[in-house]
């Protein structure tokens, strides 16, 4: 059992399926996409998108941030419960996410237009209408309510790990309960913290749905560039020196996170 | 604080499904527009039934994400044991390579698996390469680190001495291992499969790049629609498969409690009481 | 042993898997059809079901796809690894893939319908000797306004898109192309020009005009216009029609300056493996009843004067659907810019989407949270040196 040979199929695939492909973007991101020749000058172009790649990770900490706030108390009160009620909570949140990400997106519209529903409700009301959509908050807005139940997994899954006996102990030694959050929980909690955190960054990072739906006409995130040149554009260099430029930045910020966590084990679901 | 925590997950659910009633409203609506309501219909349902094209394309959906989150489950857990036996470099290694699809944008994992496919068509000499198998191909692929994920927290959890145990105790290798290590790392292995199929179900990026003609799923196909708006049968497929979805869930969770209820008072499978042996 | 059962499990799985590849298409009569997006009558509303009534008429099983821009249909295309048989592009995409070689010449003893095509429509400039393609709709683009708060003295031209009065209340299309030619027409340039100064000057006309749009969208035009969400919108004269049944209020004009008409046609890409299956499709959809029930769901005008008396006699006398000579003169149609002016375009436009100003926010967030990490990592390192140093 303890054999090494299991991994087998899964590293023979990987090798097929996610190595050579990566490797193919590299290849993408050097050569010229008219001549097919080797160049720099895919790179080069990065500096003009500077100004929107900050705009993306910042966005995306932000959402990520507010994620966090927000996710937490609700995966402390779901390990809380009696395991079959987790079991309910767990799919409860999950559920949301098998649901059409793109329709979802779009019944926010719905509700945060002008004329959407919000607003009709305010009007009735008979105060003036709410500037709720077409701006960054919206986008943010989007972004947390598409990958909030990817921090509270983790999160969860961290915090019923949780020894009582650790609690009891710092309770017995005259702790009061903030003291007893700050000093155990959370110190204990933060694998399921960067977990959570990285899988809220990563994707809101590169998403473009959302930006397109929900942003103002200036508001175009690095994901809606990279969608733009493997769809519209066909320009797939400069598209994947782009992405190569991002997969960097992720990695980095990953890397800096994972310092965090003092080499403990990290990323659970 | 209990309570503030109880009333703060209240909200933070209803904010989660505020959209799915949104949906949900809109597919009884007569008009089309989402925000404004023209009348009460079952129209769009029959309407929904009577269209040939949209239930069969969730049917492929279902199809895709059941397949292919079995085969992650499958591969992903032989991987997270076989992984733990390694040498500490090449565990590193590999949950590096683990962790590419994760990190990566979806856009660009799926291009490139586009292109990898497209390459390899013209190698050997297939015209008609993008079907059914690069789509359920690239699902495995973006599955299976979920999977391992999932797993791997659960096996380091595992007290390594339980196996010994079993096999002191008379199992063979064979019951050790599904007596005891598949037991203990089963909510892995489900969380793990229950994360691939719900990630398959919805994906529409990576599937835009490698699907063919004759198997379109249910996302891409929404994801196609930017010239006309969308019809409202979709709002009434997408409450309906919220129904199911939530039907489901609930299902297995009632018989997942029915069977630790019968566990706990030492019942068999029908609920009877089972005889003491000693 | 049971680590091999378990390795031949997972091979035996991925087997199993690679089983369906190579379809066999051979072996029944399939089509694979590209089109847009919701571009053919499917059934609903009562209308009819264009490729069940294909189907049942000649057996042929087709497999639908849509595609959502010119130019995503091209590069799936390119990409390759797909086969298709029937392709529906527009008129300057059409050009581009004869010039590249990428269609096949039709066989129209194939096509005996081709006959009912007006005159009208051959000989376009996209395809002159008629070899590659079909017609299968055709249409005009014009200024949609909300007559109950947009005032009559300022329409007529496509400068209204550019009036500060009703800032944030202006959609443009969301694709290179259209709205570059509202900037040209605009500008007087032709829409097809290659000339890198007279693009640059389009773009700079819509950097100008930025400020005031509510959004860059393309089916959301619906929703917004008949909500009243945005008031002036340019978009197709077929899908005018169809908001107009939902807002009374919403009117349509043929800017003076010129605007873009349209083709929209069938052809047959290189790849295709069933070429007499996809010429009986376009046959059929070149039927005038077809054409005419089809069309007259669309809401486009159909290039087949016969079709239209299969069609709504409102849909089919419809001056927006189907205006005078006079003003189709005003119309030009978009021809194929070399790769060098549509790689230029596409970087202005890419430039237009973006502009935006270097806003500082994210800037000093980051640098904030940056300055934060670090100090908390300095701080951290302190503190286990002072530990160690204690012991």
């Amino acid at each position: 059992m303890r054999n090494k040979a299991l991994a087998a199929p899964y590293l023979v695939w990987m090798a097929i399926f996610t190595v050579i492909p990566l490797g193919i973007v590299v290849w993408f991101a050097f050569t010229d996409s008219v001549t097919g020749a080797f160049t720099l000058g895919n790179l080069a172009r990065m500096g003009t998108y500077m100004p929107i790649f900050l705009k993306s990770i910042w966005l995306a900490v932000i959402s990520s941030a507010i994620c966090l706030v927000i996710g937490y108390p609700v995966a402390y009160y779901i390990a809380g419960t009696s395991a079959g009620k987790q079991r309910f909570f767990y799919m409860l949140v999950m559920l949301p996410m098998c649901m059409s990400f793109l329709l979802r997106t779009l019944a926010w519209v719905a509700l945060l237009e002008d004329t959407g529903i919000i607003n009709n409700c305010i009007r009735a009301l008979g105060m003036k209408p709410l500037p709720l959509i077409r701006n960054d908050g919206a986008v943010v807005l989007g972004m947390v309510y598409n990958y909030l139940p990817y921090m509270i997994m983790p999160l969860y899954t961290v915090l019923i790990k949780l020894d009582d006996k650790l609690v009891e102990a710092a309770q017995d030694l005259g702790c009061t309960p903030a003291q007893v959050f700050a000093k155990v929980t959370l110190p204990l909690s933060v694998p399921g913290i960067i977990s959570g955190f990285t899988m809220v960054f990563v994707p809101a990072v590169s998403t473009f749905y959302i930006s397109q739906k929900m942003g103002s006409s200036g508001t175009t995130l690095i994901g809606d560039v990279i969608e733009s040149q493997f769809k519209a554009a066909y320009n797939p260099n400069l598209g994947a020196a782009l992405s190569l430029v991002l997969m960097v930045l992720v990695l980095a910020c990953v890397a800096v996170m994972n310092r965090f966590s003092d080499g403990e084990e990290v990323a659970t679901i | 604080m209990r309570t503030f925590n109880k009333v703060f997950t209240f909200i933070v659910f209803v904010f989660l499904y505020i959209p799915m009633i949104v949906l949900a409203v809109a597919s009884f609506n007569t008009g089309t527009d989402i925000a404004v309501w023209k009348g009460f219909t079952f129209g769009q349902y029959g309407a929904l039934f009577q269209d040939g094209v949209l239930l069969p394309l969730l049917g492929n959906s279902v199809i895709v994400a059941v397949i292919s989150s079995l085969v992650a489950t499958v591969l992903g857990t032989a991987a997270a044991l076989g992984i733990r036996a390694m040498s500490p470099r090449m565990r590193s290694i590999t949950m590096s390579v683990t962790n590419i699809p994760m990190t990566n944008p979806e856009i660009v994992t799926g291009v490139s698996l586009a292109l990898l496919f497209a390459f390899i068509g013209q190698i050997m000499k297939i015209n008609n390469v993008m079907g059914f198998a690069t789509l359920l191909i690239a699902h495995i692929t973006f599955n299976l680190p979920y999977v391992i994920l999932s797993v791997m927290p659960k096996l380091g959890q595992m007290d390594p001495h339980l196996r010994d145990a079993a096999l002191d105790l008379g199992c063979t290798p064979v019951q050790a291992f599904f007596k005891v290590i598949i037991h203990e790392i089963l909510p892995g292995i489900l969380s793990g499969a229950l994360m691939a199929f719900t990630m398959s179900l919805d994906d529409f990026v990576i599937s835009y790049f490698v699907y063919g003609p004759g198997f379109v799923t249910l996302p891409v196909e929404i994801y196609n629609y930017t010239k006309k708006p969308l019809q409202p049968k979709i709002y009434a497929l997408f409450t309906l498969l919220f129904l199911v979805i939530l039907a489901v869930m609930v299902l297995m969770n009632l018989l997942q409690a029915h069977d630790e209820n019968r566990r706990r008072q030492g019942r068999g499978v029908f609920g009877r009481k089972k005889e003491v042996t000693t | 042993m049971k680590k091999r059962v378990f390795a031949a499990l997972a091979a035996l799985v991925l087997c199993v898997c690679l089983l369906p590849a190579p379809e066999a298409r051979a072996a029944e009569n399939v089509i694979n059809v590209y089109n847009w997006g919701q571009y053919i009558s499917d059934g609903s509303d009562g209308y009819i079901d264009v490729n069940a009534a294909f189907e049942e008429a000649t057996g042929i099983k087709v497999n639908y796809m849509t595609f959502d821009s010119n130019e995503s249909m091209y590069t799936k295309l390119k990409t390759g690894g797909s086969s298709y048989d029937v392709i529906i592009p527009s008129d300057y995409m059409i050009a581009r893939l004869i010039d590249e070689g990428l269609l096949v010449p039709l066989n129209f003893d194939n096509i005996p319908n081709y006959q009912y095509i007006d005159e009208a429509y051959l000989n376009t400039d996209y395809d002159p000797d008629n070899v590659y393609s079909v017609p299968y709709t055709w249409g005009t683009v014009g200024v949609i306004y909300n007559s109950a708060y947009v005032d009559e003295a300022d329409v007529g031209s496509w400068e209204l898109l550019w009036n500060q009065k009703y800032s944030g209340k202006i959609l443009m299309f969301d694709n290179p192309r259209d709205s570059f030619a509202i900037a040209e027409s605009l500008l007087g340039y032709s829409l097809n020009t290659r000339d890198a100064d007279e693009l640059r000057a389009a773009a700079d006309k819509l950097i100008e005009q930025k400020p005031l749009v509510q959004a860059y969208v393309m089916d959301q035009i619906f929703d917004k216009m008949e909500r009243g969400e945005a008031w002036i919108a340019p978009y197709y004269a077929g899908d005018y029609l169809l908001m107009a049944e939902e807002n009374e209020d919403l009117e349509f004009y043929f800017p003076q300056e010129g605007f873009n008409f349209f083709i929209d046609a069938m052809c047959i890409p290189t790849s295709c493996s069933n070429k007499e299956g996809a010429e009986a499709y376009i046959n059929f959809l070149c039927s005038p009843e077809i054409s005419g029930q089809n069309l007259d769901y669309l809401g486009y005008s159909t290039p087949i004067t016969a079709a239209k008396e299969y069609m709504d006699e409102e849909m089919s006398a419809s001056e927006i659907a189907y205006p005078s000579e006079e003003t189709l003169a005003n119309g030009e149609s978009f021809l194929y810019l070399d790769a060098e002016s549509t790689q230029l375009m596409d970087s202005l436009w890419l430039e237009v989407k973006t502009e935006g100003g270097v806003s500082y926010g994210p800037i000093i967030g980051i640098a904030a949270v940056v300055v934060i990490v670090a100090a908390y990592f300095i701080y951290r390192s302190r503190k286990l040196k002072r530990r160690k140093s204690k012991r």
